[in-house]
C-alpha cells in the first residue's frame, strides 16, 4: 500500500510517497538524496544508517518510513547549517575515522549523547557509541576526540 | 649535511578527513545515476557441492520488471587473477553454499529479488569436504576435476587430478640433519578457522555498457587497474574502452582486492546496454560470497640447540582456500616462501598446499597468511622457551633474522629493527613484571610474539604517477593506488610536497579513475607506500627539474644553486631570489624580449623491483628472489582472565613495527591501533561457523561479533621503529596489514602464561579455556 508521509527533514517540511514496509534509510538515500546514512547491514546491528528522530538517535534501517510522520529527522545534513560542528572539528583534528563509513553514524550517535550529556565520562562515551561498529580504527582516536569534547564543555561550564 | 625533511616525517590531519566527517565523501552506493538506473539480485546455492542438472527461469522472465536473467550458460569463461577457476554464475556445479547460479536485471531490488525466488533449479547433491584434510585424501571427490586444464601463472604449481590447487616447496639445508643436531624439539598442530573481513561497506557494483561498446564501472574495490584487465581479458574488448573508477571504499582489508562480484554487475550491464546495474552485497551475501580468511591446519616442528638457536623447521600448511583458489593460490604460496617466522633458521622444510574445499572461497585478508601461520610459530617459540628454561623474549632475540642472513629462500634478508622492535614492546608492556588483580578470581597475564611479512605480488608489479600544476601554483598527484583509509593519499602528498617545496595545502591527490589516472597493480600487500611512493617521488623530480631548468633558461642562473622552497624557486648564492611557482608553472617566464621560456609543469614517474625473480625451482622453492623485502615487528598483551568464566579482557597493548621511515607518523601508529583491534577480534572470538552442510550459522553481526568500542583496550602503545629500507622512498615499507599478526598468538601465550593451559585453535573463547582448564592433555609441558 501508498502512503503519503509528511516530516521535517533536516529543517524543511518534505512529503515523500511510501510502501508501507519501506525502511527510512531507503528513502532518505533513494527518494530525498540524502547519502549520509549509510547501508552497513539493514538489520540493526552495526549503527552506519543512524539518524535523529525528535532528538534520539534510531536506526533508519529499521525503522518503517510511515513512521516518521510529523517527526524531525536530522541526518549529517542536518548538523552543519554553520560548518561543522564541535564534535565534528575534534573528529577532524584527531584523525578519528580510516574509511570513513561508519563517520556519518557515530557523529549522530555522539551529537545525541552530547545534546544530553555535555560532558561525560569516557565510559559513558564509550557505552553511548557501543551500537557503532567500525573496522577500521580500533576506536581509539573517536575517544580521544570525544573525550576533548568533553573536556571542553566542562570548562565552558556547559 | 643531512636535509631536513619539511612534510615526510611530520603529523598532518588526513587529507580525506574533511569529506568523511561531513559526509561529503560519496561512496558508490551514494553516487546518483538517475531513473535509468537498473537493479541486480542473484540466486545462491543452498548446497555446499551439486551438479546443476536444470535451470528453468521462464517464470522469472514473465515478472513485469524485469529485464534479463542470466546464467552460467551465458558465461561459459573463467576468470580469476592467478589461476582461472572460477566462473561468473556456476555452470553445471556448485561447489559452495551461497555461489551465485543466477542474476537477474529489474527495474527495482525487490522486483529482481522476487525474480530471483522464481528461478527452478534442479541439482544432483555430490558428497562434500569442509577440511583440508579430507581434501587431500586419495579417494576425495574432486572438486575441480577440470584443474589441469585452468589456465594459470607460471610459478603456480597445480596438482591436478587432486584437490590441490598449488603446492609450495622450500627446502633449504639438510633439515633431518638439523633436528639430528638439535637439542630440543617442539612440536605441535594448530587450527585457524575462516574468519570475515566484514568492512563495513558492503561490496557494490554500478556497471554500465554504453552504446557506443564501452563499459563504465563504478567499483568499492582495491584494484581498479586489475579489474579492467580482467574484464578487458574476458569480454574481449580493448582496454581503453572499459573504465574502472573508484570511489571511496568503507573498508577493503583484503576482500576487495582482485575482482569478485563486479563481474556479475558487469554481465548484467551487458545484458541491458545503456542502463546503469547496480548489484549491492547484503551483509549476508557479503559473508558467503565475497571472500574470507583462509582456514589453516598446520604441523609445526622446530629444533633448538641448547643455546636457544634454532637448527631446523618443518612446517606443513594445508590451508582450506574454499571453491576457489583463483587469488587464494597466493597466499598459499606467499605464506610457503615466508612460514619461519622472523628468525634465521639453516634447515628448512616447508609444504604449503592450498587444498580446494566446498567452504566460502578464501583470497586475501589483511595479513595474507601470516596471521594464520604466525600462530603456529609464536606458540612454538613460546612452548620451546618453557621447555629450555628461556624467557620467551630472550629466545626471540636470540634467534631474530639479521640483515644479510639468508631467509627461507635463502635470499639475504633486508636491514631492520626487529630487535629494537623487541625490546621496545617487552619495556612498554613491562615484560618480566608481575602482576596481580584485586579480585581473587581473576588473573592477570602477558603474551609476546613476533612476526614478519613481506608483500605478495608477482614479481613485476608496478606502479606509476603523474604530477600537473595549476596557476596558482598547486598540483595534483594522479595515481591510482586506493586510500582504504590507511592513509594513502596524505603519505603521496607528503613525497611529492616534500621534493618539490610545496605546503600540503597545495596538494591533491584524487582517488583513481583508469580513464586518467596512471597504471597502479592494486592496492594490496602492505607496499603502496613503497612502491607508489616511489613512482611519486620520481614524479616529483621529473617535474622538479622542469623548473629547474626553466629557471635557469629565463635567468641564467646555474641548475644547482637553485632549490625548491616555500612553493617556489630559490637560489643559494642571492638570498633576495625568489619567484613562486604561481609566477610561471602555467605561464612561463617572460624574458627581456617579452617572449616567454617554459610551459605547463608536468611531472611523471613509474616505479618496478628490477630485483624481483618468482621462477624458482619448484621442488626446493630456491634459485629465484620472489619477495621485494619484510617489515618486522613485534605485539603483547596484558590480559585479565576471568578463572570461574573464562573471559578474558585485553588491559593493555603495545606492537613495535619497523616501517622503514613513517610518512604520517600519527597516520602510521592509527594502523597500528586498528589492526591489533582487529587481530584481537579473531583472537578471542571470530570464526565463521558452519553446519555440517557447509550452511553458515553466524552470517551477521549479532551472531558474528566484532570488537566494539567497548571491547578494546584502554591502554593501546603503538611505537614506530625506523630502520631504512635501501629502495623505499624517504625509506619507507609498509606495515598496515602486518599489526595483526601478532596478536593471536600473543593472547594464546598470554592464557598460556597465566593459566598453564594452551590454546591451539583459535579462537581463545572463554568456553575452551574453561572446558580445558587443569586437563592434563591441554595444559603446558614446563621444563
Ligand atoms: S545499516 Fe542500519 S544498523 Fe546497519
Ligand atoms: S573508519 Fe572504516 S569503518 Fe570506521
Amino acid at each position: 500500500m501508498n502512503h503519503t508521509v509528511k516530516f521535517n527533514l533536516n529543517g524543511s517540511p518534505v512529503e515523500v510517497q511510501v510502501k508501507s514496509n519501506e525502511k527510512l534509510l531507503d528513502v532518505l538515500r533513494d527518494k530525498l538524496g540524502v547519502t549520509s546514512p549509510k547501508f552497513g547491514c539493514g538489520v540493526g546491528e552495526c549503527g552506519a544508517c543512524t539518524v535523529l528522530i525528535d532528538g534520539l538517535s534510531v536506526r533508519s534501517c529499521i525503522t518503517f518510513a510511515v513512521e516518521v510522520e510529523g517527526k524531525n529527522v536530522v541526518s549529517l545534513e542536518g548538523l552543519q547549517a554553520d560548518g561543522p560542528t564541535k564534535i565534528q572539528k575534534a573528529f577532524i583534528k584527531n584523525n578519528a575515522f580510516q574509511c570513513g563509513f561508519c563517520a556519518p553514524g557515530f557523529v549522530m550517535s555522539a551529537t545525541e549523547l552530547i545534546e544530553k550529556n555535555p560532558s561525560p565520562t569516557e565510559e559513558e562515551i564509550r557505552h553511548a557509541l557501543a551500537g557503532n561498529l567500525c573496522r577500521c580504527t580500533g576506536y581509539k582516536n573517536i575517544v580521544d576526540a570525544m573525550n576533548e569534547v568533553s573536556q571542553e564543555n566542562k570548562e565552558e561550564g556547559r | 649535511m643531512k636535509e631536513e625533511l619539511k612534510v615526510v616525517g611530520h603529523n598532518a590531519v588526513r587529507l580525506d578527513i574533511l569529506e568523511k566527517v561531513t559526509g561529503a565523501a560519496e561512496y558508490t552506493d551514494d553516487l546518483a545515476f538517475g531513473p535509468n538506473l537498473l537493479h541486480m539480485a542473484v540466486l545462491s546455492s543452498p548446497h555446499a557441492h551439486a551438479k546443476i542438472l536444470s535451470i528453468d527461469t521462464s517464470e522469472a522472465e514473465k515478472l513485469p520488471g524485469v529485464h534479463a536473467v542470466l546464467t552460467g550458460k551465458d558465461f561459459p569463461e573463467k576468470f580469476g587473477l592467478y589461476l582461472k577457476d572460477k566462473s561468473i554464475f556456476a555452470v553445471d556445479r556448485v561447489r559452495q553454499v551461497g555461489e551465485q547460479v543466477a542474476g537477474v536485471v529489474a527495474s527495482t531490488y525487490e522486483i529482481a529479488r522476487n525474480a530471483c525466488k522464481r528461478i527452478k533449479v534442479e541439482y544432483e547433491v555430490l558428497p562434500e569436504i569442509h577440511d583440508p584434510y579430507d581434501s587431500i585424501k586419495e579417494d576425495a571427490i574432486l572438486i575441480h576435476p577440470d584443474l589441469g586444464n585452468y589456465e594459470i601463472e607460471p610459478w603456480l604449481d597445480a596438482q591436478p587430478g587432486t584437490n590441490i590447487a598449488h603446492l609450495r616447496k622450500i627446502r633449504k639445508g639438510d633439515v633431518e640433519k638439523g633436528f639430528e643436531e638439535a637439542d630440543v624439539i617442539v612440536e605441535g598442530e594448530y587450527h585457524i578457522p575462516h574468519v570475515a573481513h566484514t568492512c563495513i561497506e558492503t561490496h557494490i557494483s554500478v556497471s554500465k555498457f554504453s552504446m557506443d561498446g564501452r563499459l563504465t564501472m563504478w567499483n568499492s574495490t582495491q584494484s581498479p587497474h586489475t579489474q579492467r584487465n580482467i574484464m578487458a581479458h574476458s569480454l574481449g574488448i580493448p582496454h581503453k574502452n572499459v573504465r574502472v573508477i573508484a570511489p571511496p571504499i568503507g573498508g577493503g582489508f583484503g576482500g576487495k582486492a582482485g575482482i569478485s562480484m563486479e563481474v556479475m554487475a558487469a554481465a548484467g550491464a551487458k545484458a541491458c546496454p545503456g542502463h546503469p546495474v547496480k548489484l549491492r552485497w547484503t551483509r549476508e551475501e557479503e559473508f558467503y560470497n565475497s571472500s574470507q580468511r583462509t582456514g589453516l591446519r598446520n604441523k609445526v616442528k622446530m629444533g633448538f640447540k641448547k643455546n636457544g638457536k634454532l637448527v631446523a623447521i618443518k612446517h606443513q600448511m594445508f590451508w582450506d582456500v574454499g571453491a576457489s583458489a583463483e587469488y587464494g593460490s597466493n597466499v598459499v604460496n606467499a605464506t610457503g616462501f615466508s612460514a619461519t617466522g622472523p628468525y634465521y633458521i639453516p634447515n628448512v622444510y616447508i609444504d604449503s598446499y592450498a587444498c580446494y574445499t566446498n567452504n566460502p572461497i578464501c583470497s586475501a585478508y589483511r595479513g595474507f597468511g601470516y596471521s594464520e601461520f604466525s600462530f603456529g610459530i609464536e606458540s612454538t617459540m613460546d612452548r620451546a622457551a618453557k621447555k629450555m628454561g628461556f624467557d620467551p623474549v630472550e629466545l626471540r632475540k636470540i634467534n631474530a633474522i639479521k640483515e644479510g642472513e639468508g631467509v627461507a629462500y635463502d635470499v639475504p634478508m633486508n636491514p631492520n629493527g626487529l630487535i629494537e622492535c623487541i625490546d621496545k614492546v617487552a619495556k612498554e608492556i613491562e615484560w618480566g613484571k608481575e602482576e596481580k588483580s584485586d579480585d581473587p578470581n581473576k588473573i592477570i597475564a602477558k603474551g609476546f610474539a613476533s612476526v614478519w611479512k613481506a608483500p605478495a605480488m608477482p614479481a613485476n608489479e608496478s606502479s606509476s604517477a603523474f604530477i600537473k600544476f595549476s596557476e596558482d601554483g598547486s598540483i595534483n598527484v594522479l595515481v591510482s593506488g586506493m586510500d582504504l583509509g590507511q592513509g594513502f593519499l596524505t603519505a603521496m602528498a607528503k613525497i611529492a610536497a616534500e621534493v618539490l617545496g610545496l605546503t600540503l595545502d597545495k596538494v591533491r591527490v584524487e582517488l583513481p579513475d583508469t580513464d586518467r589516472n596512471p597504471y597502479e597493480w592494486q592496492t594490496v600487500a602492505s607496499h603502496v607506500t613503497w612502491s607508489c611512493g616511489n613512482a611519486v617521488k620520481r614524479a616529483a623530480i621529473d617535474a622538479k627539474n622542469k623548473i629547474l631548468d626553466i629557471v635557469q633558461r629565463a635567468h641564467f642562473i646555474d641548475k644547482s644553486q637553485l632549490y625548491l622552497e616555500d612553493n617556489g624557486v630559490k637560489c643559494t648564492t642571492q638570498e633576495s631570489f625568489f619567484i613562486p611557482y604561481s609566477d610561471f608553472v602555467i605561464t612561463g617566464i617572460q624574458t627581456e624580449h617579452n617572449t616567454w621560456i617554459g610551459g605547463p609543469i608536468l611531472g611523471s614517474g613509474m616505479f618496478m623491483p628490477e630485483y624481483t625473480n618468482a621462477m624458482v625451482n619448484p621442488e626446493t622453492g630456491l634459485g629465484g628472489h620472489p619477495m621485494v623485502h619484510y617489515t618486522v615487528g613485534a605485539g603483547a598483551v596484558k590480559i585479565e582472565i576471568d578463572k570461574e568464566t573464562g573471559r578474558i579482557k585485553v588491559l593493555k597493548m603495545a606492537e613495535a613495527f619497523d616501517l622503514g621511515k613513517a610518512i604520517n607518523p600519527d597516520l602510521a601508529k592509527d594502523q597500528i591501533v586498528g589492526g591489533f583491534v582487529q587481530g584481537m577480534g579473531t583472537a578471542l572470538w571470530e570464526e565463521c561457523i558452519f553446519d555440517e552442510k557447509g550452511k553458515m550459522l553466524n552470517d551477521g553481526f549479532t551472531d558474528y561479533k566484532i570488537p566494539t568500542i567497548l571491547d578494546v583496550p584502554r591502554d593501546m602503545n603503538p611505537i614506530l621503529v625506523e630502520v631504512p629500507q635501501p629502495d623505499g622512498p624517504y625509506g619507507a615499507r609498509g606495515h598496515s596489514e602486518h599489526t595483526m599478526i601478532p596478536v593471536m598468538p600473543a593472547v594464546a601465550n598470554a592464557v598460556a602464561n597465566g593459566l598453564g593451559v594452551r590454546i591451539t585453535d583459535v579462537p581463545v573463547t572463554a568456553e575452551k579455556i574453561v572446558m580445558r582448564m587443569g586437563k592434563p592433555e591441554f595444559m603446558e609441558e614446563k621444563k
